[in-house]
């Protein structure tokens, strides 16, 4: 049973840190459009946010896992 | 022609894994205690956590190669000896057929038989197996039992480095031998000296002149840390930091994509967390101890603020102090092992679809779908290896920048 509440856990990080991702996504895609001579700072930007979404949706992983 | 070739080679080698499978299974058959050791089931997670793990053994394809063994254990010493001297089969799993000095060879990594009663020296087993056993807190975790003389004595987890995720965990003996990673590692800097040594020496007699072979390919990606990484979160100080962030930057892609190659080691090194935790702790002495005056000041009074946010803020602050270098080293590890064994699972289906060598033209249809989604995945994997080598690197020189930076005072009231 703890197995499967981990899962839900994981799961509901995982949502969350799509979100991010995903919005940092549009909203990089959306200014590459507006402004395309910007194109390497924006995905400088946009790569370095996404890490820091990613970090906070690792530590949710990796402490249920600890948890499991 | 010759990515026909490749291509042929690709698939029988997928073709092999399966018949590998199939001797493995047919291999441990005793009617004794041990015999119950022929018929497990065969577990897609488990067996991708045994390939992404270190091991004392080097494996090219299915050839194991024996590496040096430096084993500690307090109550016995120290024991330096060939993984050779477990007689584990060339071409197999890395399980050894004897026990020397009370330790065991299990799927490529050294054990140790917790029993003291156990002879010393070279001891002919006849096998290990695996079993669910309740352990003190309650829950059930796997142990290995090593059969001999018909009765069983339990082994100790593997000892590693990255608290027991993976099984593994500080145990009754330390192993300090040079591993299967230490192995990657020592290629990995070895290749990456002679480049960079031979780049330095064609860009110093090139000087003024257009870069040619090697030294062309190199200078797009030093130029890229340096004009993309370096110089806009370090600005003047970039020259101070940049060789650091030149070798942890190539170290990560090196071995990131040296895990990469099939069937040669597939080493996880960047997917190990001892090695991403060192590599963050690096990160952390070099931020906090180039850190300035301000820096340190805005840590421990956060400036500008009331007194009741300062009280959630200085010790948020100081957490943050640590979970930067915690997030850095669980990113890198997470990344690579999520990849590495996506690819194992996708592998897996040979066998999933094959029952195990019972069915062949489900493992088959196994290969064929296995072979073409790792392709895929290896594909997104190696994006990873550079996107992962990109993103340590330039957290880290945005760390170093944090820690560097001179604040001007109209400025402070933004943060």
């Amino acid at each position: 049973m703890g197995g499967s509440i981990v899962a839900i856990g994981m799961g509901l990080a995982v949502i969350g840190a799509g979100l991010g991702i995903g919005w940092i996504g549009s909203s990089a895609m959306e200014s590459i459009a507006r402004q395309p001579e910007a194109v390497g700072d924006i995905r400088a930007n946009m790569i370095l946010m996404a890490a820091f979404i990613e970090g906070a949706a690792l530590i949710a992983l990796i402490l249920s896992f600890l948890v499991a | 022609m010759l990515r026909f070739f490749l291509s042929t080679i690709y698939i029988l080698a997928f073709a092999l894994i399966g018949l590998a499978h199939d001797n493995h299974d047919h291999g441990d058959g005793h009617a004794t205690i041990c015999g119950e050791a022929a018929h497990h089931e065969f577990n897609a997670g488990d067996n991708a956590i045994h390939h992404i793990s270190d091991a004392n053994v080097y494996s090219i394809g299915p050839i194991q190669i024996p590496l040096p063994v430096i084993l500690y254990a307090p109550d016995k010493g120290w024991d330096f000896f060939m993984a050779s001297k477990f007689h584990a089969d060339l071409i197999g799993h890395g399980d050894g057929h004897v026990a020397y000095n009370g330790y065991v060879l299990d799927g490529g990594s050294v054990k140790r038989i917790v029993d003291a009663g156990f002879p010393a020296g070279e001891v002919q087993i006849s096998g290990v197996i695996h079993k669910d056993v309740t352990m003190a807190n309650g829950k059930e975790q796997e142990a290995a039992f090593v059969c001999y003389n018909n009765n069983l004595y339990k082994t100790d987890a593997k000892s590693t480095a990255d608290a027991g995720l993976f099984g593994g965990g500080i145990t009754s003996f330390y192993d300090f031998s040079i591993t299967k990673n230490v192995t990657s590692m020592a290629i990995v800097l070895a290749f990456l000296s002679w480049l960079f040594l031979s780049v330095a020496r064609a860009a110093k007699k090139n000087e003024g002149k257009a870069p040619t072979g090697l030294q062309n390919f190199m200078e797009p990606f030093v130029g890229f840390i340096q004009d993309e990484v370096a110089i806009p979160f370090l600005g003047d100080k970039a020259d101070k930091f940049l060789p650091f962030l030149l070798s942890i930057f190539f170290f990560i892609l090196g071995l990131n994509l040296f895990g990469q190659i099939p069937f040669f080691g597939g080493s996880n090194v960047t997917g190990n967390l001892a090695v991403t935790a060192v590599l963050a702790i690096i990160t952390f002495f070099i931020t906090n101890i180039n850190g300035n005056k301000d820096y340190w000041g805005h840590l421990f009074t956060a400036p500008g603020t009331p007194w009741f946010v300062k009280l959630i803020l200085v010790p948020v602050e100081l957490l943050g102090l640590f979970i930067k270098p915690v997030t850095l080293m669980l990113r890198l590890f997470a990344n690579i092992t999520a990849g590495h064994m996506v690819i194992l699972i996708f592998v897996s289906f040979i066998f999933i679809f094959g029952k195990s060598g019972e069915s062949i033209p489900g493992a088959m249809g196994g290969v064929v779908g296995a072979g073409l989604l790792t392709l895929f995945m290896m594909a997104i994997e190696l994006v990873v290896a550079f996107v992962q080598a990109f993103v340590f690197t330039i957290l880290t020189a945005s760390y170093i920048g944090a820690a560097t930076e001179e604040h001007h005072h109209d400025e402070e009231h933004a943060h």
